[in-house]
Parts: structure tokens; sequence; C-alpha cells
């Protein structure tokens, strides 16, 4: 387990970032385009300031970058991010691989043991 | 090989594998029943676990703990919630403090494993799956999962283009 605790984090922030609508909007809005918090601002009713906590909500989750471009700040989604949730299933698999060869190896020695000890092989 | 396939459900984070040994069923029920076979395979070589507690029944804990290449101990917990010797399992796991006490904010997995007779050996079926308990539970009471499955899915959808 400690060699995938990582993941499991980043996983637990996306779950966190996902669970409000207007931040999964915010996220597909800016997966191709690169809206400034201002523009976002005019496609939600609500505040500038209720627009930017959202904003931030992803940001510290890792989901979404800002960039400062003149007086505006561009968001952009993080696809890194997005693809964690991936990589934490991938290390899963790599876990339990590691395991079932390691499995295998052990009923591997009953095999040889036997072998050795009824047939008197060399091994 | 052992490992025969590998699913991974990116939608709902959980993994099925299936390996086939070359070994009677009764043999590798042993590989998880007998504590001192788990230690040899649970953690990888670079983390050997040590295995304290190893109830297995319905409700019984493992205990075990793994010690890094400095020394330094990692403690994990698995809880019981099912078992059928020699054919099933079913357990969470996560991590422990160093007193064992189980870590609420750290992630939890639950695992089920079906052991049956193939080809004159054992084919080992492995579910698990990832329990972000504190996220998912907020997210059920706020009526959410639905909605996350499928973000979850449009973003992987997107990703595919």
């Amino acid at each position: 387990m400690v060699v995938y605790e990582l993941a499991d984090e980043a996983v637990d922030h996306l779950f966190h970032a996902l669970a409000d609508a207007t931040r999964r909007d915010i996220l597909r809005r800016c997966l191709r385009d690169e809206p400034s918090v201002s523009r976002l601002t005019k496609a939600y009713p609500m505040s500038f300031a209720a627009v930017q906590k959202h904003v931030a909500a992803l940001e510290r989750a890792g989901l979404v970058t800002k960039e400062r471009r003149g007086r505006e700040q561009l968001v952009h989604t993080d696809l890194d991010a997005v693809r964690r949730a991936r990589q934490a299933l991938d290390r899963l698999e790599t876990a339990w691989r590691g395991r079932v060869e390691r499995m295998s190896d052990l009923l591997a020695q009953d095999t040889d043991t036997e072998e050795s000890s009824t047939r008197g092989q060399p091994r | 090989m052992s490992v025969t396939s590998v699913d991974k459900d990116f939608d709902h984070l959980n993994l099925t594998l299936v390996a086939d040994f070359g070994a009677p069923l009764e043999r590798v029920w042993q590989l998880w029943a007998d504590p001192r076979q788990l230690e040899r395979w649970w953690g990888p070589p670079s983390h050997p676990a040590t295995v304290e507690q190893h109830d297995l029944t319905p409700g019984g804990d493992v205990t075990y703990f793994m010690t890094d290449p400095e020394g330094e101990q990692y403690r994990g917990w698995w809880r019981v919630t099912s078992v059928n010797p020699p054919r099933s399992l079913e357990f969470t796991d996560g991590f422990a403090d160093q007193d064992g006490t189980p870590l609420a904010d750290m992630p939890i997995t639950t695992t089920r494993i079906e052991l049956s007779e193939h080809d004159g050996g054992t084919r080992m079926r492995l579910r698990s799956v990832f329990d972000s308990r504190e996220q998912m539970d907020q997210l059920m009471s706020m009526g959410a999962a639905e909605g996350l499955q499928q973000a979850v899915g449009q973003m992987d959808a997107l990703l595919a283009d």
C-alpha cells in the first residue's frame, strides 16, 4: 500500500473537486479553451468572487492551472491531474502483478522441493 | 505468466485481475490463510511484511507492518468482511498509525478474491476497488455520485480524442 499512497491522495483530491457541478462545468470549459476568470463569471449566475473560489478549489486540487496574461488570469484544465486517477489504477495493477508473481514463485518452490526430494534431481 | 487478464474500470475506480496457478486450490488458499506465507508475497521485496494478527473470520482483523530499506515501519490492517474457505475472501485494507489504530483520513481499498479449479490448476479472480471513504460519503450525501461518474466518463472521452 505504501508504494501508491500518493496516488490515492490524488484520487481523493479529484473526488472532492468533482463533487460540485459548477466545478465540473468549469473543468470542461477549461479543457480546450483558456478563459479568464472574468469570462468564466459571465457563464454562471454568481459573483466573480464565487467563481474565483471554485477556481481556487480546483487549483488546490491541481486540476487547473492559472496563468497571468496582462491584467487577466487565464484558467486551463490540467490533463495530468485527470490522468492521476488512471495512474492510481495503474499502480494498483503493478502492485497486484508483483504480488501474483511472488505467489507463483512460492508455489514453484513447492514443486522444486518435491522434485528434488522425490526424484533427487539436482537443480 | 500467471496473470491471465487485467481489466481496469476508470469510471468506477476498480481493477479485476485473473491469474492461473499450476497448484491445487487448497495450496493457493494457503498463500492467504497462512500468515507466514502471506508475508512472503504481500509487500514488495523492498518493503517486506511482518504479519501480527491474522484472523480470517467475518469481522476478523489482519494486522501487519512493512519495513522499508531505512528500517522505518508502516502499519496496515485488513478487516475481513466475508470468508468461505478455501474459495473466497473479502476484506477492506488500509493504513494504521504506529499504535495500530486505523487512519481514518487515509484511503481504503476493498478486495475480493475467488478461487476455483481450472485446467488442473487454480484460477484466482481478484477485484479491488478504491474506497476514498470520506469523499465518497460526502458525494453520496450530496447526491453527486452519478454526476461524478458522468464527469469522469466525459473526461475520459475527451482524453481519448
